[in-house]
């Protein structure tokens, strides 16, 4: 079942590129369902997003991989890519009998809903899972205002 | 031999709460083991409980809760545990099986009994 938050009427262009984005991310993610034998390379890594108040943090899960295996690149004001390579060492004079996991080359891009400081960006590797913190921009931190008596 | 040795068990029911997904895995075979790879990022090493009973290979991968700050604006990866039964073919060795998690996928290696391993036979000639 495919749930559209389209709406032209509502945001700004940016935020409506990033729910196109979404939408066309959630297209494909139908073919994910849980056959066992779907290679469902567009949307390898599958991507977690959480916004706070001064920075977005992003999931990805990259097991068996190595920082060296991986390029992330901050273009723009808002946009994320990350790319890299999950190399395949299958044992040596082996039959196999099932082949689920995601090996070859990938890259995903994601436009961010706000500017970033691509200087501040943070990426972390741990027990498979890539996580990175990307600041908000100056200009894009929400302030609260003081409003005098 | 090849499927009978490391099946996959569909039909058990889980009574434990919590959200649990399946891990991807690969399966290989050798003349000497069945080898099996499993996909189980953000399991850290310890948390992995493997644990054979009558038959059955049981992979319980925990996983630390997300910490919940901020809003998810995206979210293509379920929560949850890695959980997922096997039924081993009484062809494996089971007191030799032997495990590592290294960077999130977990290798088990499952060797056959010493009986079912091929043997090479020399012919003499006359």
């Amino acid at each position: 079942m495919l749930v559209t938050r389209w709406n032209p009427l509502e945001g700004s262009w940016l935020r409506q590129m990033h729910n196109l984005h979404e939408e066309m991310n959630r297209l494909f993610s139908r073919w994910n369902d849980w056959s066992g034998q779907s290679f469902d390379v567009a949307t390898f890594p599958a991507l977690n997003v959480w916004e706070e108040d001064d920075a977005f943090r992003v999931e990805a899960e990259l097991p068996g991989l190595t920082m060296n295996d991986l390029e992330i690149y901050v273009t723009g004001q808002n946009q994320l890519a990350i790319k890299g390579e999950r190399k395949v060492a299958p044992p040596q004079k082996a039959v196999q009998h099932r082949q689920e996991r995601h090996f070859g080359k990938f890259v995903r891009a994601l436009t961010l809903p706000s500017a970033i400081d691509p200087n501040k960006v943070d990426a972390r590797l741990d027990n498979g899972v890539l996580t990175i913190v990307l600041p908000k921009h100056e200009g894009a931190k929400p302030r609260k205002i003081e409003v005098k008596a | 031999m090849a499927k009978n040795a490391l099946v996959e068990q569909a039909n058990g029911e889980r009574t434990r709460t919590g959200n649990t997904v399946l891990p991807r895995v690969d399966i290989y075979e050798t003349d000497q083991e069945i080898l099996l790879q499993a996909d189980v990022p953000g399991v850290a090493p310890g948390n992995v409980d493997l644990r054979y009973e009558r038959g059955e290979l049981t992979l319980h991968g925990k996983r630390a809760a997300r910490p919940q700050t901020g809003e998810a604006i995206l979210g293509e990866n379920e929560a949850g545990d890695f959980y997922r039964v096997f039924q081993l073919h009484e062809t494996i060795d089971a007191s030799k099986i032997d495990a590592e998690l290294k960077q999130g996928v977990l290798t088990v290696h499952l060797p056959k009994h010493e009986a079912v391993k091929p043997k090479l036979v020399t012919v003499k000639s006359a």
